[in-house]
């Protein structure tokens, strides 16, 4: 029997390893696909408590399932700025290594 | 309509200031004529007012805060403020006219003519107000016209600094007038000094407090009037044009403190203790002028020492509780001194503004009608008998005789330094042989200012006759005998002292640097501002620097800065150093939330 923690668990190692990702890889297309990791890690936690949050009427809770749409949405659009981003900078600067980008400073 | 002529007195200069100012600054003969046609109007009807004894004048209430507060806007008609203003107006009167010949070419001229007028309006303010709060508004207008007249000729540095100098010496002493009236009114409740009269009682036993009110009020007289240790800036007034200084330096302005203290004569009169401060700050004002006098080089300056003596005089005859003498000094004084000053100026243009005694010489026969004409002041000045100066100071030595001899020692002494100096300077201007080109080439001043020396010279002759004297003023009765002998003893010996020592001289015989350097008090009050006012300006300004400057306001602007710069070590570029702390933060937020 799958619990709903074992969802948990999976959902909180997609979140690191998204996490460590974001924070670790020095390629800006790895970290976009890191924090797509990280909100699909969320995603998974939330249908999973709307799997195992069952009302009175023997139906599920879909407020949460209702979310991870919009978050999907939301994704998507991230996405598309965030590679619009990376093709414009990569235009501009010839790379995308996060060392090579360090103009945001005093 | 009688009854308007007294406001008319007031008013028609006022006008005449506004009109010049608002209007006819650049027509400068215009302004000159209504200047002097104001004078005259009011000249006129003071002289009718005073022809008239019962006269009132309506008034009006100007400020009324009940039941605490309130200052009628009113006038004084009585004998002494009716014949000081015919005095004043026609002083005033001569003055201007004199004034159209010493001020011919002035660039100034409009502006010079206003200041006159606003001062013949704030003149006769003093002397009509009825109050304490009308009178030391028009005390403080007199001040300001006072330093816009010394420093007619700004452009000179000397003219500018003198002017400041005189401002800021009788503020000193407005200040402790103004504390005295405020007293007055806290005790009696009323500033009209015919309502404080009959309220005297209220001061009841308290005899430290009517002299400390008494002595504050006195102040104001010490300013105005020049009294020790407030005089030093008289002779330095004598930087503005020498009407000016007839007018207002000699003959009215600073009269007007030896005015205010006999028309307040009623509280000072109340403390006994007040009256002997103010009798030996006269006697000392007399001798020191008169002592530093002797040594003067400048003839402006000399008959300025003067004026500091002669009110010494007269302040003496408040203290020893004589009024009328003071009063009779104070009138025949205006006439003798205006008509020195303005003799004096006569000089000083013929000579092409040469002001140094010692540069002229012989100038009786170049200048005759001045010659004569200072003659009449100077023998008025020291007291010889047929002169008008003679009754006046003699009644007052014949006060001091009687109340008290010391003062009387010292009267006597001044005036036998009166006589000396007087005499030196006489014998130096207009005997002997000139001494420069242009004393030997001066020509006698047009008929426009020699008229008005001519009428002074007449009042400061007939003046002082006891029955023109005693038809305006009750004088005290002559009791000793020998006052006058002694008077004239002392003038005798002056008089030959001066002659025998400076005839035929060129050059000063006799230096007494102490007297030259008069008493040191510039020095003394430049050496005391510097410890006293300097210092706490110096304090004042460290503070200010180090304190307020860098430490407040300096040190928060570095402060922002530096923890700006400590905050900013943070920004280091790194993406992943931003991820990191953003993280950071989140956790933080968490274990706030739900952990705590």
């Amino acid at each position: 029997m799958i619990t709903l923690g074992d969802y948990l668990v999976v959902s909180a190692f997609l979140f690191t390893i998204g996490l460590a990702g974001v924070m670790l890889r020095r390629n800006l297309i790895v970290i976009l696909m890191s924090l797509e990791l990280m909100l699909n890690a969320a995603n998974l936690s939330l249908v999973a408590f709307s799997r195992f949050r069952v009302g009175v009427d023997g139906l599920p809770d879909y407020n949460a399932q209702v979310f991870v749409f919009f978050v999907i949405t939301v994704a998507a659009a991230e996405v598309a700025v965030g590679l619009a981003l990376l093709v414009a900078l990569y235009r501009a600067r010839q790379t995308t290594d996060v060392g090579d980008i360090t103009s945001l400073k005093f | 309509m009688n009854s308007f002529y007294p406001w008319l007195i007031l008013l028609t200069p006022f006008a005449s200031a506004t009109v010049i100012t608002l209007f006819t600054l650049r027509w400068k003969p215009l302004s000159s004529a209504i200047s002097i046609a104001a004078v005259l109007v009011s000249f006129c009807c003071s002289c009718l007012v005073f022809a008239q004894s019962a006269t009132s004048a309506p008034a009006f209430v100007w400020l009324d805060v009940p039941p605490i507060f309130r200052v009628p806007f009113g006038l004084t008609l009585d004998q002494l403020s009716r014949t000081m203003a015919v005095l004043v107006s026609g002083v005033g009167a001569l003055i201007h006219i004199y004034s159209l010949g010493y001020m011919r070419d002035d660039e100034g001229k409009s502006r010079y003519f206003a200041a006159l007028s606003l001062f013949m309006f704030a003149m006769l303010g003093i002397v009509f107000a009825n109050n304490f709060v009308m009178l030391f508004i028009f005390w403080e207008l007199v001040g300001f016209t006072s330093y816009v007249l010394i420093g007619h000729w700004f452009f000179r540095g000397a003219a500018a600094a003198a002017a400041n100098k005189a401002f800021i010496t009788t503020r000193i002493g407005d200040f402790g007038f103004m504390i005295g009236i405020l007293m007055i009114w806290m005790t009696t409740g009323s500033v009209v000094f015919a309502e404080i009269t009959p309220r005297m009682p209220m001061f009841g036993g308290h005899t430290t407090f009517v002299a400390i009110v008494a002595l504050l009020i006195f102040c104001g007289a010490v300013g105005k009037s020049a009294q020790f240790p407030l005089h030093v800036w008289l002779p330095d007034a004598m930087e503005g044009p020498t009407p000016v200084s007839a007018l207002i330096h000699a003959a009215t302005m600073v009269a007007a403190g030896v005015y205010m203290l006999v028309r307040v004569a009623f509280i000072i009169q109340a403390s006994q203790t007040a009256l002997l401060i103010v009798a030996w700050i006269g006697t000392i004002t007399a001798v020191m002028a008169a002592l530093i006098a002797t040594q003067q080089d400048d003839i402006k300056r000399i008959l300025a020492y003067s004026t500091l003596s002669q009110l010494g005089y007269m302040v003496m005859a408040v203290g020893l509780a004589s009024n009328e003498a003071a009063v009779f000094h104070l009138f025949t004084h205006a006439f003798f001194k205006a008509l020195l000053f303005l003799a004096a100026g006569s000089v000083i243009v013929m000579l092409h503004h040469e002001q140094d005694i010692w540069k002229m010489g012989g100038l009786r026969q170049r200048l005759p009608i001045t010659f004569a004409t200072f003659g009449a002041g100077a023998l008025a000045l020291i007291g010889c008998p047929p002169f008008s100066g003679f009754f006046s100071k003699d009644a007052i030595l014949a006060v001091e005789y009687e109340h008290n001899p010391p003062i009387f020692a010292v009267g006597l002494f001044t005036a036998f330094l009166t006589a000396f100096y007087v005499m030196r300077m006489l014998v130096i201007v207009f005997f002997g042989n000139p001494r420069s080109d242009s004393a030997r080439e001066g020509r006698e001043s047009p008929p426009v200012m020699t008229m008005p020396l001519i009428v002074l010279a007449v009042l400061a002759t007939l003046g002082g006759f006891a029955f023109f004297a005693r038809n305006f003023l009750a004088l005290p009765t002559e009791k000793a005998v020998f006052v006058p002998v002694l008077a004239i003893i002392a003038l005798i010996v002056g008089v030959g002292l001066a002659i025998a020592l400076y005839r035929g001289r060129a050059t000063e015989p006799v230096k007494v640097e102490l007297l030259r350097r008069k008493f040191y008090f510039d020095e003394f009050y430049g050496w005391l501002i510097y410890w006293t006012q300097d210092l706490l300006a110096r304090v004042a300004a460290f503070i200010d620097r180090w304190v307020i400057d860098a430490g407040a306001v300096g040190g928060s602007s570095r402060g922002t800065w530096g923890i700006g710069a400590l905050l900013r070590l943070i920004q280091v570029g790194n993406l992943q150093a931003y991820a990191f702390l953003f993280g950071l933060g989140v956790v933080a937020l968490i274990y706030f939330a739900v952990m705590r």
